[in-house]
Protein backbone atom coordinates (compact mmCIF):
# COMPACT_ATOMS: atom_id res chain seq x y z
CA UNK A 1 0.00 0.00 0.00
CA UNK A 2 2.73 3.09 0.62
CA UNK A 3 5.07 1.70 -2.20
CA UNK A 4 2.76 2.92 -4.75
CA UNK A 5 1.58 6.36 -2.97
CA UNK A 6 3.79 9.11 -4.49
CA UNK A 7 3.47 11.41 -1.63
CA UNK A 8 2.52 10.55 2.51
CA UNK A 9 2.48 13.07 4.85
CA UNK A 10 1.80 11.66 8.35
CA UNK A 11 0.79 13.72 11.19
CA UNK A 12 2.47 16.70 10.40
CA UNK A 13 2.72 19.58 12.73
CA UNK A 14 4.16 22.97 11.77
CA UNK A 15 5.05 26.41 13.12
CA UNK A 16 5.12 29.86 12.02
CA UNK A 17 7.62 31.57 14.62
CA UNK A 18 5.20 30.40 17.47
CA UNK A 19 2.04 30.06 15.73
CA UNK A 20 0.96 26.34 15.06
CA UNK A 21 0.08 26.41 11.38
CA UNK A 22 -0.46 22.96 10.99
CA UNK A 23 -2.08 20.18 13.24
CA UNK A 24 -1.98 16.42 13.00
CA UNK A 25 -2.09 16.57 8.89
CA UNK A 26 -1.77 13.76 7.09
CA UNK A 27 -2.48 13.06 3.46
CA UNK A 28 -1.47 11.08 0.56
CA UNK A 29 -1.05 11.31 -3.49
CA UNK A 30 -0.74 8.88 -5.55
CA UNK A 31 1.15 8.44 -9.11
CA UNK A 32 -1.10 10.17 -11.96
CA UNK A 33 -3.67 11.50 -9.61
CA UNK A 34 -4.45 15.26 -9.41
CA UNK A 35 -5.64 15.81 -6.16
CA UNK A 36 -6.78 19.15 -4.77
CA UNK A 37 -6.60 20.72 -1.07
CA UNK A 38 -9.60 23.13 -0.13
CA UNK A 39 -10.06 25.76 2.10
CA UNK A 40 -10.66 29.26 3.65
CA UNK A 41 -7.35 31.57 3.42
CA UNK A 42 -5.86 30.89 7.02
CA UNK A 43 -6.34 26.92 6.97
CA UNK A 44 -2.99 25.97 5.97
CA UNK A 45 -2.96 25.63 2.81
CA UNK A 46 -0.02 27.20 1.90
CA UNK A 47 1.70 25.87 4.52
CA UNK A 48 0.96 22.45 4.06
CA UNK A 49 2.71 23.24 0.50
CA UNK A 50 5.84 25.22 1.94
CA UNK A 51 6.20 21.97 4.31
CA UNK A 52 6.59 19.22 1.62
CA UNK A 53 8.49 21.84 -0.47
CA UNK A 54 10.79 21.95 2.58
CA UNK A 55 10.66 25.59 3.09
CA UNK A 56 8.95 24.84 7.00
CA UNK A 57 10.41 22.04 8.31
CA UNK A 58 7.34 19.62 10.29
CA UNK A 59 7.59 20.22 14.42
CA UNK A 60 6.40 16.60 14.18
CA UNK A 61 5.39 13.92 11.84
CA UNK A 62 6.75 13.08 8.42
CA UNK A 63 7.05 13.48 4.93
CA UNK A 64 7.64 10.53 2.45
CA UNK A 65 8.14 10.78 -1.39
CA UNK A 66 8.82 7.95 -3.40
CA UNK A 67 9.25 6.60 0.09
CA UNK A 68 11.93 8.48 1.08
CA UNK A 69 12.00 10.98 4.06
CA UNK A 70 12.00 14.76 3.14
CA UNK A 71 10.54 16.16 5.90
CA UNK A 72 14.31 17.12 6.81
CA UNK A 73 15.61 18.12 3.56
CA UNK A 74 16.31 21.78 2.41
CA UNK A 75 14.12 23.39 -0.73
CA UNK A 76 16.73 22.67 -3.02
CA UNK A 77 17.21 18.79 -2.59
CA UNK A 78 13.18 18.73 -2.62
CA UNK A 79 13.56 20.23 -6.42
CA UNK A 80 16.39 17.98 -7.31
CA UNK A 81 13.77 15.15 -5.99
CA UNK A 82 11.23 15.48 -8.74
CA UNK A 83 8.82 18.16 -6.72
CA UNK A 84 8.34 21.69 -8.02
CA UNK A 85 6.24 24.54 -6.58
CA UNK A 86 4.63 27.02 -8.06
CA UNK A 87 4.11 29.68 -5.18
CA UNK A 88 0.98 32.02 -4.46
CA UNK A 89 0.60 35.73 -6.64
CA UNK A 90 3.36 33.46 -8.85
CA UNK A 91 7.08 35.22 -8.00
CA UNK A 92 8.07 35.30 -10.89
CA UNK A 93 11.56 37.33 -11.66
CA UNK A 94 10.30 40.38 -12.87
CA UNK A 95 13.46 41.79 -13.78
CA UNK A 96 14.23 38.45 -15.87
CA UNK A 97 13.67 37.45 -19.04
CA UNK A 98 11.17 34.65 -19.84
CA UNK A 99 13.48 32.59 -21.26
CA UNK A 100 15.57 33.40 -17.88
CA UNK A 101 13.39 32.61 -15.47
CA UNK A 102 12.42 29.15 -16.93
CA UNK A 103 16.01 28.20 -17.54
CA UNK A 104 17.37 28.87 -13.63
CA UNK A 105 15.01 26.12 -12.96
CA UNK A 106 16.48 23.63 -14.89
CA UNK A 107 19.83 23.29 -12.76
CA UNK A 108 19.16 20.49 -10.85
CA UNK A 109 20.55 16.51 -11.64
CA UNK A 110 17.27 15.33 -12.87
CA UNK A 111 16.53 18.60 -15.34
CA UNK A 112 19.98 19.53 -16.63
CA UNK A 113 19.72 16.98 -19.03
CA UNK A 114 16.45 17.17 -20.47
CA UNK A 115 16.17 21.06 -20.26
CA UNK A 116 15.93 21.12 -24.35
CA UNK A 117 13.42 18.91 -24.12
CA UNK A 118 11.63 20.73 -21.12
CA UNK A 119 11.75 24.00 -22.47
CA UNK A 120 10.18 22.86 -26.18
CA UNK A 121 7.35 21.38 -24.07
CA UNK A 122 6.36 24.42 -21.98
CA UNK A 123 6.25 26.19 -24.98
CA UNK A 124 3.95 23.42 -26.60
CA UNK A 125 1.70 24.13 -23.46
CA UNK A 126 2.01 28.02 -23.57
CA UNK A 127 3.28 28.97 -27.39
CA UNK A 128 2.59 32.49 -25.76
CA UNK A 129 6.16 32.33 -23.86
CA UNK A 130 8.38 31.20 -26.92
CA UNK A 131 7.18 33.85 -28.26
CA UNK A 132 7.99 36.16 -26.00
CA UNK A 133 11.13 34.45 -24.43
CA UNK A 134 13.45 37.28 -24.52
CA UNK A 135 11.29 39.81 -22.79
CA UNK A 136 11.03 41.23 -19.41
CA UNK A 137 9.46 38.98 -17.09
CA UNK A 138 7.36 42.23 -15.92
CA UNK A 139 6.13 42.80 -18.99
CA UNK A 140 4.18 39.99 -19.53
CA UNK A 141 0.30 40.07 -18.54
CA UNK A 142 -0.91 38.29 -15.69
CA UNK A 143 -2.45 35.21 -17.54
CA UNK A 144 0.59 35.12 -18.86
CA UNK A 145 2.73 35.16 -15.78
CA UNK A 146 0.86 32.86 -14.73
CA UNK A 147 1.92 30.62 -17.61
CA UNK A 148 5.18 30.96 -17.03
CA UNK A 149 5.22 30.27 -13.41
CA UNK A 150 3.41 27.12 -14.26
CA UNK A 151 5.80 26.37 -17.29
CA UNK A 152 8.70 27.60 -15.12
CA UNK A 153 7.52 24.47 -12.94
CA UNK A 154 7.91 22.24 -15.44
CA UNK A 155 11.69 22.97 -16.17
CA UNK A 156 13.23 21.11 -13.17
CA UNK A 157 11.14 17.86 -14.84
CA UNK A 158 9.12 17.15 -11.48
CA UNK A 159 6.93 13.88 -10.81
CA UNK A 160 4.92 15.85 -8.75
CA UNK A 161 3.55 19.44 -9.06
CA UNK A 162 2.47 21.82 -6.45
CA UNK A 163 0.43 24.53 -7.77
CA UNK A 164 -0.76 27.20 -5.14
CA UNK A 165 -3.86 29.31 -6.20
CA UNK A 166 -3.11 29.55 -9.37
CA UNK A 167 -6.43 30.79 -10.46
CA UNK A 168 -6.52 33.81 -7.97
CA UNK A 169 -6.96 37.32 -9.95
CA UNK A 170 -6.99 36.03 -13.51
CA UNK A 171 -10.36 35.75 -15.17
CA UNK A 172 -12.06 32.39 -15.75
CA UNK A 173 -11.44 32.07 -19.18
CA UNK A 174 -7.37 32.17 -18.86
CA UNK A 175 -8.34 29.72 -15.92
CA UNK A 176 -10.54 27.43 -17.88
CA UNK A 177 -7.04 27.54 -20.42
CA UNK A 178 -4.80 26.79 -17.23
CA UNK A 179 -7.04 23.93 -16.14
CA UNK A 180 -6.99 22.79 -19.50
CA UNK A 181 -3.19 22.12 -19.94
CA UNK A 182 -3.07 20.94 -16.19
CA UNK A 183 -5.10 18.05 -17.49
CA UNK A 184 -2.12 17.46 -20.38
CA UNK A 185 0.47 17.81 -17.63
CA UNK A 186 -1.36 15.13 -15.86
CA UNK A 187 -1.81 13.28 -19.16
CA UNK A 188 1.88 13.36 -19.34
CA UNK A 189 2.60 11.41 -16.16
CA UNK A 190 3.08 14.15 -13.75
CA UNK A 191 1.28 14.00 -10.39
CA UNK A 192 -0.55 17.29 -9.75
CA UNK A 193 -1.54 18.51 -6.17
CA UNK A 194 -2.65 22.10 -6.16
CA UNK A 195 -4.21 24.52 -3.39
CA UNK A 196 -7.64 26.20 -4.41
CA UNK A 197 -10.03 28.71 -2.94
CA UNK A 198 -12.60 27.96 -5.33
CA UNK A 199 -14.73 24.48 -3.92
CA UNK A 200 -16.89 24.11 -6.96
CA UNK A 201 -13.69 24.42 -9.46
CA UNK A 202 -11.68 22.38 -7.11
CA UNK A 203 -14.03 19.45 -7.14
CA UNK A 204 -14.64 19.33 -10.55
CA UNK A 205 -10.96 19.59 -11.80
CA UNK A 206 -9.48 16.99 -8.69
CA UNK A 207 -10.12 13.51 -8.51
CA UNK A 208 -9.96 13.45 -4.70
CA UNK A 209 -9.76 16.75 -2.36
CA UNK A 210 -8.79 17.35 1.50
CA UNK A 211 -10.75 20.23 3.04
CA UNK A 212 -8.91 21.86 6.07
CA UNK A 213 -10.18 24.20 8.31
CA UNK A 214 -7.26 26.24 11.09
CA UNK A 215 -4.74 23.99 10.25
CA UNK A 216 -7.03 20.42 10.43
CA UNK A 217 -7.73 18.26 7.36
CA UNK A 218 -12.05 18.06 8.38
CA UNK A 219 -12.94 16.05 5.59
CA UNK A 220 -11.36 14.13 2.44
CA UNK A 221 -12.58 11.55 -0.13
CA UNK A 222 -13.27 10.96 -3.83
CA UNK A 223 -14.28 14.42 -5.54
CA UNK A 224 -17.47 13.40 -6.60
CA UNK A 225 -18.79 12.14 -3.73
CA UNK A 226 -17.46 15.33 -2.06
CA UNK A 227 -19.46 17.50 -4.24
CA UNK A 228 -22.46 15.49 -2.62
CA UNK A 229 -21.46 15.45 0.77
CA UNK A 230 -24.14 17.51 3.03
CA UNK A 231 -21.75 19.26 4.80
CA UNK A 232 -19.41 20.44 1.71
CA UNK A 233 -22.84 21.87 0.20
CA UNK A 234 -24.08 23.39 3.38
CA UNK A 235 -20.26 25.43 3.86
CA UNK A 236 -19.12 25.74 0.78
CA UNK A 237 -22.13 25.97 -2.23
CA UNK A 238 -24.64 27.55 0.29
CA UNK A 239 -27.53 25.08 -0.13
CA UNK B 1 37.91 81.56 -17.75
CA UNK B 2 40.66 81.24 -14.78
CA UNK B 3 37.86 79.62 -12.75
CA UNK B 4 37.25 77.20 -15.50
CA UNK B 5 40.97 76.29 -15.50
CA UNK B 6 41.09 76.14 -11.62
CA UNK B 7 37.99 74.10 -11.23
CA UNK B 8 39.19 71.86 -13.67
CA UNK B 9 41.79 70.05 -11.75
CA UNK B 10 39.46 69.40 -9.06
CA UNK B 11 36.49 68.49 -11.34
CA UNK B 12 39.08 65.64 -12.77
CA UNK B 13 40.33 64.26 -10.01
CA UNK B 14 36.76 64.13 -8.32
CA UNK B 15 35.32 62.42 -11.15
CA UNK B 16 38.34 59.63 -11.85
CA UNK B 17 38.27 59.95 -7.49
CA UNK B 18 34.46 58.61 -8.17
CA UNK B 19 36.23 55.37 -9.73
CA UNK B 20 38.19 54.20 -7.10
CA UNK B 21 35.03 55.25 -4.61
CA UNK B 22 32.65 52.75 -6.78
CA UNK B 23 34.81 49.66 -6.61
CA UNK B 24 35.11 50.11 -2.78
CA UNK B 25 31.74 50.29 -2.70
CA UNK B 26 30.93 47.43 -5.23
CA UNK B 27 31.37 44.74 -2.98
CA UNK B 28 29.29 46.24 -0.10
CA UNK B 29 26.54 47.24 -2.30
CA UNK B 30 26.49 43.77 -3.68
CA UNK B 31 26.44 41.70 -0.66
CA UNK B 32 23.36 44.06 0.57
CA UNK B 33 21.36 44.38 -2.45
CA UNK B 34 21.60 40.22 -2.27
CA UNK B 35 22.23 39.00 0.72
CA UNK B 36 20.32 41.92 2.59
CA UNK B 37 23.53 42.09 4.97
CA UNK B 38 25.36 45.31 5.90
CA UNK B 39 28.87 43.93 5.79
CA UNK B 40 30.33 46.39 7.99
CA UNK B 41 33.73 44.43 7.80
CA UNK B 42 34.11 45.21 4.39
CA UNK B 43 36.15 48.26 4.56
CA UNK B 44 38.67 46.15 6.39
CA UNK B 45 38.35 43.17 3.85
CA UNK B 46 39.60 46.63 1.64
CA UNK B 47 42.73 46.91 3.67
CA UNK B 48 43.20 43.11 3.43
CA UNK B 49 43.66 43.89 -0.39
CA UNK B 50 46.09 46.53 0.09
CA UNK B 51 48.48 44.77 3.17
CA UNK B 52 48.33 41.66 0.32
CA UNK B 53 49.66 44.34 -2.30
CA UNK B 54 52.20 45.42 0.31
CA UNK B 55 53.67 42.25 1.47
CA UNK B 56 53.47 41.42 -2.17
CA UNK B 57 55.97 44.19 -2.93
CA UNK B 58 58.05 44.29 0.00
CA UNK B 59 58.79 41.04 0.73
CA UNK B 60 58.14 38.71 -2.32
CA UNK B 61 59.18 42.01 -4.77
CA UNK B 62 56.17 41.55 -6.86
CA UNK B 63 53.62 43.95 -8.49
CA UNK B 64 51.11 44.62 -6.38
CA UNK B 65 48.66 44.52 -9.35
CA UNK B 66 50.51 41.41 -10.35
CA UNK B 67 49.54 39.81 -6.36
CA UNK B 68 45.77 40.00 -7.52
CA UNK B 69 46.69 36.88 -9.24
CA UNK B 70 46.89 35.37 -5.78
CA UNK B 71 44.92 37.77 -3.92
CA UNK B 72 41.88 37.55 -5.42
CA UNK B 73 41.13 33.90 -5.08
CA UNK B 74 42.37 33.90 -1.45
CA UNK B 75 39.72 37.23 -0.75
CA UNK B 76 36.95 34.88 -2.58
CA UNK B 77 38.03 32.08 -0.14
CA UNK B 78 38.11 34.31 2.99
CA UNK B 79 34.15 35.61 1.87
CA UNK B 80 32.93 32.46 1.54
CA UNK B 81 33.68 30.95 4.76
CA UNK B 82 32.75 34.06 6.55
CA UNK B 83 29.05 33.99 5.28
CA UNK B 84 29.27 30.04 4.80
CA UNK B 85 29.95 29.25 8.33
CA UNK B 86 29.20 32.53 10.32
CA UNK B 87 26.29 34.79 8.67
CA UNK B 88 24.41 32.42 6.91
CA UNK B 89 23.93 30.90 10.33
CA UNK B 90 23.32 34.10 12.23
CA UNK B 91 21.03 35.31 9.71
CA UNK B 92 18.55 32.28 10.38
CA UNK B 93 18.20 34.04 14.20
CA UNK B 94 17.97 37.54 12.66
CA UNK B 95 19.33 40.76 10.53
CA UNK B 96 20.34 42.24 13.44
CA UNK B 97 23.16 39.03 14.42
CA UNK B 98 24.84 39.42 11.27
CA UNK B 99 25.35 43.27 11.82
CA UNK B 100 27.35 42.46 14.91
CA UNK B 101 29.08 39.17 13.59
CA UNK B 102 30.26 41.70 10.67
CA UNK B 103 31.25 43.85 13.48
CA UNK B 104 33.27 41.38 15.27
CA UNK B 105 35.35 40.33 11.92
CA UNK B 106 36.08 43.86 11.61
CA UNK B 107 37.37 44.40 14.84
CA UNK B 108 39.15 40.99 14.60
CA UNK B 109 40.61 42.09 11.26
CA UNK B 110 41.68 45.71 12.69
CA UNK B 111 43.94 43.74 15.51
CA UNK B 112 45.46 41.23 13.42
CA UNK B 113 46.91 44.06 10.99
CA UNK B 114 48.39 46.40 13.88
CA UNK B 115 49.88 42.86 15.10
CA UNK B 116 51.24 41.99 11.95
CA UNK B 117 52.13 45.22 10.39
CA UNK B 118 52.36 47.56 13.59
CA UNK B 119 50.19 50.87 13.83
CA UNK B 120 52.53 52.63 11.13
CA UNK B 121 51.21 54.22 7.75
CA UNK B 122 52.10 52.28 4.72
CA UNK B 123 51.26 52.51 1.13
CA UNK B 124 52.25 50.93 -2.12
CA UNK B 125 54.68 53.15 -3.31
CA UNK B 126 55.86 51.98 -6.92
CA UNK B 127 57.24 53.56 -9.45
CA UNK B 128 53.96 54.46 -11.35
CA UNK B 129 52.39 55.48 -8.66
CA UNK B 130 54.25 58.49 -8.13
CA UNK B 131 53.60 59.94 -11.53
CA UNK B 132 51.54 62.34 -12.76
CA UNK B 133 50.36 63.40 -16.21
CA UNK B 134 49.30 66.86 -17.70
CA UNK B 135 46.42 68.11 -20.09
CA UNK B 136 46.26 71.79 -20.20
CA UNK B 137 45.55 72.80 -17.02
CA UNK B 138 44.83 69.46 -15.58
CA UNK B 139 47.67 67.87 -13.51
CA UNK B 140 46.19 64.75 -11.92
CA UNK B 141 48.09 61.72 -10.44
CA UNK B 142 48.71 58.62 -12.85
CA UNK B 143 46.80 56.36 -10.44
CA UNK B 144 43.82 58.34 -10.51
CA UNK B 145 43.28 57.71 -13.97
CA UNK B 146 44.57 53.91 -13.46
CA UNK B 147 41.90 53.57 -10.50
CA UNK B 148 38.74 54.93 -12.91
CA UNK B 149 39.73 52.86 -16.00
CA UNK B 150 40.12 50.04 -13.51
CA UNK B 151 36.57 50.99 -12.58
CA UNK B 152 35.31 50.80 -15.62
CA UNK B 153 37.07 47.51 -16.49
CA UNK B 154 35.44 45.93 -13.14
CA UNK B 155 32.03 46.55 -13.49
CA UNK B 156 31.56 45.47 -16.89
CA UNK B 157 33.07 42.22 -16.16
CA UNK B 158 30.68 42.14 -12.82
CA UNK B 159 27.71 42.76 -14.95
CA UNK B 160 28.56 40.56 -17.84
CA UNK B 161 28.86 37.71 -15.03
CA UNK B 162 25.13 38.26 -13.26
CA UNK B 163 24.17 38.72 -16.78
CA UNK B 164 25.15 35.93 -18.35
CA UNK B 165 26.56 33.39 -15.70
CA UNK B 166 24.41 30.49 -13.80
CA UNK B 167 25.68 31.96 -10.35
CA UNK B 168 25.52 35.35 -12.02
CA UNK B 169 21.32 34.71 -12.01
CA UNK B 170 21.02 32.72 -9.63
CA UNK B 171 22.48 36.01 -7.36
CA UNK B 172 19.80 37.87 -9.33
CA UNK B 173 17.21 35.60 -8.57
CA UNK B 174 17.88 35.09 -5.01
CA UNK B 175 18.28 38.83 -4.57
CA UNK B 176 14.59 39.17 -6.00
CA UNK B 177 12.77 36.96 -4.29
CA UNK B 178 14.31 34.65 -1.50
CA UNK B 179 11.82 32.56 -1.49
CA UNK B 180 11.03 31.96 -4.89
CA UNK B 181 14.72 31.34 -5.07
CA UNK B 182 14.47 28.80 -3.17
CA UNK B 183 11.24 26.80 -5.01
CA UNK B 184 13.67 27.42 -8.41
CA UNK B 185 16.08 24.65 -6.47
CA UNK B 186 19.03 27.09 -6.21
CA UNK B 187 20.98 26.37 -3.47
CA UNK B 188 20.18 29.69 -1.46
CA UNK B 189 23.26 29.47 1.47
CA UNK B 190 25.50 28.41 -1.81
CA UNK B 191 24.33 31.47 -3.55
CA UNK B 192 24.97 33.78 -0.66
CA UNK B 193 28.56 32.68 0.21
CA UNK B 194 29.45 33.16 -3.33
CA UNK B 195 28.60 36.69 -3.43
CA UNK B 196 30.13 37.18 -0.55
CA UNK B 197 32.76 35.58 -2.32
CA UNK B 198 32.95 37.78 -5.14
CA UNK B 199 32.74 40.77 -3.11
CA UNK B 200 35.65 39.86 -1.01
CA UNK B 201 37.32 39.32 -4.51
CA UNK B 202 36.18 43.19 -5.08
CA UNK B 203 37.48 44.44 -1.96
CA UNK B 204 40.74 42.76 -3.07
CA UNK B 205 40.80 44.54 -6.30
CA UNK B 206 39.67 47.80 -4.22
CA UNK B 207 42.77 47.25 -1.98
CA UNK B 208 45.14 47.55 -4.29
CA UNK B 209 44.12 50.74 -6.06
CA UNK B 210 43.32 52.24 -3.11
CA UNK B 211 46.92 51.32 -1.67
CA UNK B 212 48.75 52.93 -4.82
CA UNK B 213 46.25 55.98 -4.55
CA UNK B 214 46.70 56.34 -0.63
CA UNK B 215 48.48 55.19 2.23
CA UNK B 216 46.65 53.49 5.04
CA UNK B 217 46.93 52.00 8.24
CA UNK B 218 45.10 49.11 10.03
CA UNK B 219 42.38 51.20 10.98
CA UNK B 220 41.81 52.73 7.34
CA UNK B 221 38.71 50.07 7.01
CA UNK B 222 36.19 51.97 8.79
CA UNK B 223 36.61 55.53 7.24
CA UNK B 224 36.23 53.35 3.35
CA UNK B 225 33.55 51.55 4.77
CA UNK B 226 31.65 55.06 5.96
CA UNK B 227 32.62 56.72 2.16
CA UNK B 228 31.30 53.12 0.43
CA UNK B 229 28.06 53.66 2.90
CA UNK B 230 27.27 57.22 1.67
CA UNK B 231 27.70 55.56 -2.34
CA UNK B 232 25.14 52.62 -2.11
CA UNK B 233 22.80 55.16 -0.42
CA UNK B 234 23.81 57.86 -3.38
CA UNK B 235 23.30 55.61 -6.22
CA UNK B 236 20.61 52.69 -4.45
CA UNK B 237 20.82 49.62 -3.32
CA UNK B 238 22.47 46.87 -5.75
CA UNK B 239 22.55 48.96 -9.08
CA UNK B 240 26.02 48.96 -10.42
CA UNK B 241 25.42 51.91 -12.57
CA UNK B 242 23.56 53.79 -9.14
CA UNK B 243 27.29 52.84 -7.40
CA UNK B 244 29.33 54.36 -9.97
CA UNK B 245 27.29 57.39 -10.07
CA UNK B 246 27.15 57.39 -6.68
CA UNK B 247 30.88 57.41 -6.62
CA UNK B 248 31.29 60.04 -8.79
CA UNK B 249 29.14 61.96 -7.33
CA UNK B 250 30.91 61.73 -3.97
CA UNK B 251 34.50 61.78 -5.40
CA UNK B 252 33.07 65.43 -6.79
CA UNK B 253 31.41 66.47 -3.57
CA UNK B 254 34.69 65.66 -2.01
CA UNK B 255 37.09 68.02 -4.36
CA UNK B 256 35.11 70.40 -5.32
CA UNK B 257 34.11 70.92 -1.32
CA UNK B 258 37.71 70.53 -1.04
CA UNK B 259 38.51 73.51 -3.60
CA UNK B 260 36.26 75.82 -2.11
CA UNK B 261 35.35 75.20 1.56
CA UNK B 262 39.36 73.77 2.68
CA UNK B 263 40.62 70.07 2.93
CA UNK B 264 38.70 69.66 6.44
CA UNK B 265 35.73 70.49 4.44
CA UNK B 266 35.98 67.32 1.95
CA UNK B 267 33.72 64.83 4.17
CA UNK B 268 31.49 67.26 5.17
CA UNK B 269 29.72 68.47 1.67
CA UNK B 270 29.98 64.97 0.62
CA UNK B 271 28.07 63.84 3.35
CA UNK B 272 25.51 66.74 3.30
CA UNK B 273 24.63 65.74 -0.08
CA UNK B 274 24.09 62.20 0.91
CA UNK B 275 21.39 63.62 3.39
CA UNK B 276 19.74 65.60 0.83
CA UNK B 277 19.85 63.02 -1.67
CA UNK B 278 18.35 60.54 0.66
CA UNK B 279 15.69 63.27 1.57
CA UNK B 280 14.56 63.51 -1.53
CA UNK B 281 15.10 60.35 -3.41
CA UNK B 282 15.17 58.33 -0.44
CA UNK B 283 15.69 54.74 -2.34
CA UNK B 284 18.94 56.76 -4.25
CA UNK B 285 19.52 57.56 -7.40
CA UNK B 286 19.11 54.18 -9.32
CA UNK B 287 16.95 52.22 -6.72
CA UNK B 288 14.38 50.66 -7.45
Amino acid sequence: MTEDMLLKISHVDAFHGSFQALWDVSLTVKPGEIVAIIGANGAGKSTLLDTISGLVHPAKGSIEFEGKIISTMEPFQVVGLGISQTPEGRRIFSDLTVLENLIIRSYNRRARPEREDNLQRVYQFFPVLDERKSQMAKTLSGGEQQMLAIGRGLMSNPRLMLLDEMSLGLAPIVVNELYKVLREIRDRGITILFVEQNVRRSLNEADRAYIMEAGRVILSGNAAELREEERVKKAYFGT
Amino acid sequence: MTLLSDLATPLVMGVLLGGLYAVIALGLSLVFGVVKEINIAHGDLVILGSYFGYVAMTVLGIDPILSLVIGMPILFGIGFVIQKYLLNRAFKISVDATLIIAFGISIILQNTYQLLWTPLSRGLTTSYALASFSAGPIHVPLTYLLDFIVAIIVMLLLRTFLMKTYLGKAIRAAAQDRKAAHLMGINTDQVYACTFGISAVLAAVAGIFLGLTFSFTPVSGMSFLLIALGIVVLGGIGSIVGTFVGGIAFGLAQTLGGYSLGLAAQMLVAYVMVLVVLALIPRGIFGR
